[in-house]
């Protein structure tokens, strides 16, 4: 193992992101912060939603911004670097086994999902304003389970991204990602889809939907959950399944 | 682990029996194409993909320290090839070896000693083009003040050094390619590969371009580089190898390739005065196939050989009474060379 070109590639990474930074932003965090004011602001404030719900939704919010922003923080430029300009040739030909390269656009897109959920935290409660009951009562299981989330929108990324190709990107969120985000239990609790038991079942295999109760369970226990070892033992299984799948896109797309 | 260069000796790289066969769907990107061979049929009947045969059993040898050209029409292999010796194009079958190492079996160590200009652009475009020849040196593990030395050396070297700043999306194609190739030498590799290095570039940026190559190849360094410019190979390469549908046709100095063929050569000859009554003689030298006037007082010899005949030439027009005032020999060309070999030219 080549640390020295993973270690190089990373600070590529770090370097284009810090160049992007403004865009980055706007393109992880507009979504939940929009979603934050209308449903957790709005809604709350002029009585259509009662004021817990803003408590209940934070861990949502939180679940979207690093799903959406690891996701999207490897899929992206993937497709381009793959089809449009090419330029991850330079990095399969650096002295380093491919798959340390897929790899280390896991790590960059992990450590981008991270942060994204750190700022959206303080963000969103900034927006909501006051009346957020939430508790860091275990802040190492908090920030374990946020990393498990983190590696696995990182891996659908890496999964997404070499498999879809740059005439189908607007696809990939009408087909995939906003009815991931609707299901995913972010607005609403799991249990609440009670009412439609097909669905409760079927939504199962979004891990969005772990993402969300884990970060529930962690957060605000004051609401119904999935147990969270229940939620992380299913992420792991999702990032196994996804790693293992994106790796062997990634293998396919990088030789011929 | 810093650079590991060193004048080499002995093969560097090799090629045996390398066969490719491509889905259709998953054909390398660039103008390559090979021929259809076989299709893919379902049960129903219906054809849903055909397999392309990109390389047919190519094998070839190139020696440390060698400028060695690949030379061929669009689609007979040549990228393919590149691509199966740099770790980018798994063969269906044959091996390849750079130096000692299998390229299959070690594509780490591979990667460490060669250095690759692929013929589509793929420069980092969220990057500068100093950062990007800085990162691409950082991944073969260069330290930080050996290869920002290195870059602002090879971007003056390329004429780039007013850009080393600049994000390189709006950069014409040859600013691009001149950037590729400075990249490809960063980590001073001991085998560069150059997939169609000057497809496109003025004749100017052609030139330096060669320079460039000649320089590197002389500090010891093998160049492999594949061209659909006779010219190109004519002025550049040491050796030949001639490919068409993924196989080597002919292989040698492009000096004894061009002799191969039987006749191709043209000797111009310029009296100072109608020289029509030599016509016959000239025709009757030995290797001389035809004759033609080429204007009212220069004719054409068409022969198997060139310099040889002068003496002859001269000795006859002197009997005459004529006088010569130019004489010019062309050499047989790869061009039609390729066209001996192939029955078809290289540019179609």
């Amino acid at each position: 193992m080549n640390w020295k070109a993973f270690v190089a590639m990373l600070q590529r990474d770090w370097r284009v992101a810090r160049r992007n930074f403004a865009f980055l932003l706007v393109q992880t965090m507009l979504q939940p912060m929009l979603f934050v004011f209308v449903f957790g602001r709005v809604m709350t404030r002029s009585g259509f939603m009662p004021p817990e719900y803003k408590s209940l939704l934070l861990p949502g919010i939180i679940a979207i911004a690093m799903m959406f922003s690891g996701i999207m923080g490897v899929a992206m430029p993937l497709i381009g670097e793959f089809q449009y300009t090419r330029e991850i040739e330079d990095r399969l030909l650096a002295p380093i086994a491919i798959e340390w390269v897929a790899l280390e656009k896991i790590v960059a897109g992990a450590l981008q999902a991270l942060v994204s959920g750190l700022v959206v935290i303080p963000a969103a409660w900034l927006v909501m304003g006051s009346g957020v009951d939430i508790s860091f009562h275990a802040p190492v299981i908090f920030l374990a389970f946020a990393t498990l989330v983190s590696l696995l929108a990182a891996s659908i990324g890496l999964a997404l991204g070499c498999f879809i190709s740059q005439t189908t990107i607007g696809l990939m969120f009408s087909l995939f990602v906003t009815p991931m985000i609707m299901f995913g239990s972010t607005y609403y609790p799991w249990s609440a889809l009670a009412v439609y038991p097909w669905l409760q079942r079927a939504v199962l295999v979004n891990p969005l939907v772990y993402a969300s109760e884990g970060f529930r369970a962690a957060l605000v226990p004051q609401f119904p959950h999935l147990p969270l070892w229940i939620d992380s033992i299913a992420l792991a299984a999702f990032v196994a399944i996804f790693l293992t799948l994106g790796l062997r896109l990634f293998r396919k797309k990088a030789i011929a | 682990m810093s650079t590991p260069v060193g004048v080499s000796t002995g093969l560097d790289v090799r090629a045996e029996g390398l066969r490719k066969v491509f889905r259709t769907s998953q054909a390398p990107g660039g103008p390559g194409g090979g021929q259809p061979f076989a299709a893919r049929t379902t049960l129903k009947g219906r054809a849903t993909t055909s397999d392309v045969l990109a390389l047919d059993g190519l094998t070839l040898e190139v020696n440390a320290g060698e400028i060695f050209g690949l030379l061929g029409p669009n689609g007979a292999g040549k990228s393919t090839t590149v691509g199966a010796l740099t770790t980018r194009v798994r063969p269906t079958g044959g091996r390849a070896f750079i130096g000692p190492h299998d390229v299959w079996r070690e594509t780490v160590a591979v990667k460490r000693l060669i250095g690759v200009v692929q013929q589509t652009p793929n420069l980092d475009y969220s990057l500068t083009a100093g950062e990007i020849l800085s990162f691409h040196a950082a991944y073969f593990g260069m330290s930080r003040a050996e290869r920002e030395a290195k870059a602002l050396a090879l971007l003056d070297r390329f004429r780039l050094g007013d850009r080393a700043g600049q994000l390189v999306m709006g950069f014409s194609g040859g600013l691009k390619q001149r950037l590729s190739i400075a990249r490809a030498m960063m980590h001073g590799p001991r085998v560069l590969f150059l997939d169609e290095p000057s497809a496109g570039l003025d004749p100017q940026t052609r030139l330096l371009l060669w320079e460039i190559i000649r320089e590197y190849n002389a500090a010891g360094r093998t160049i492999v580089l594949t061209t659909h410019n006779m010219e190109e190979a004519d002025a550049m390469c040491g050796r030949v190898a001639i490919v068409d549908h993924g196989r080597v046709i002919a292989l040698g100095t492009p000096a004894e390739l061009k002799r191969s063929v039987p006749g191709g050569y043209v000797v111009r000859v310029q009296f100072d005065a109608p020289p029509a009554a030599l016509v016959e003689a000239l025709k009757a030298f030995e290797g001389v196939t035809d004759v033609r006037a080429a204007g009212d007082n220069a004719l054409d010899l068409y022969a198997d050989r060139g310099g040889p005949l002068v003496p002859q030439i001269v000795a006859r027009a002197a009997a005459a009474g004529l006088g010569i005032s130019d004489v010019h020999i062309s050499a047989p060309s790869l061009e039609n060379l390729f066209l001996h070999h192939t029955g078809r030219s290289l540019r179609e």
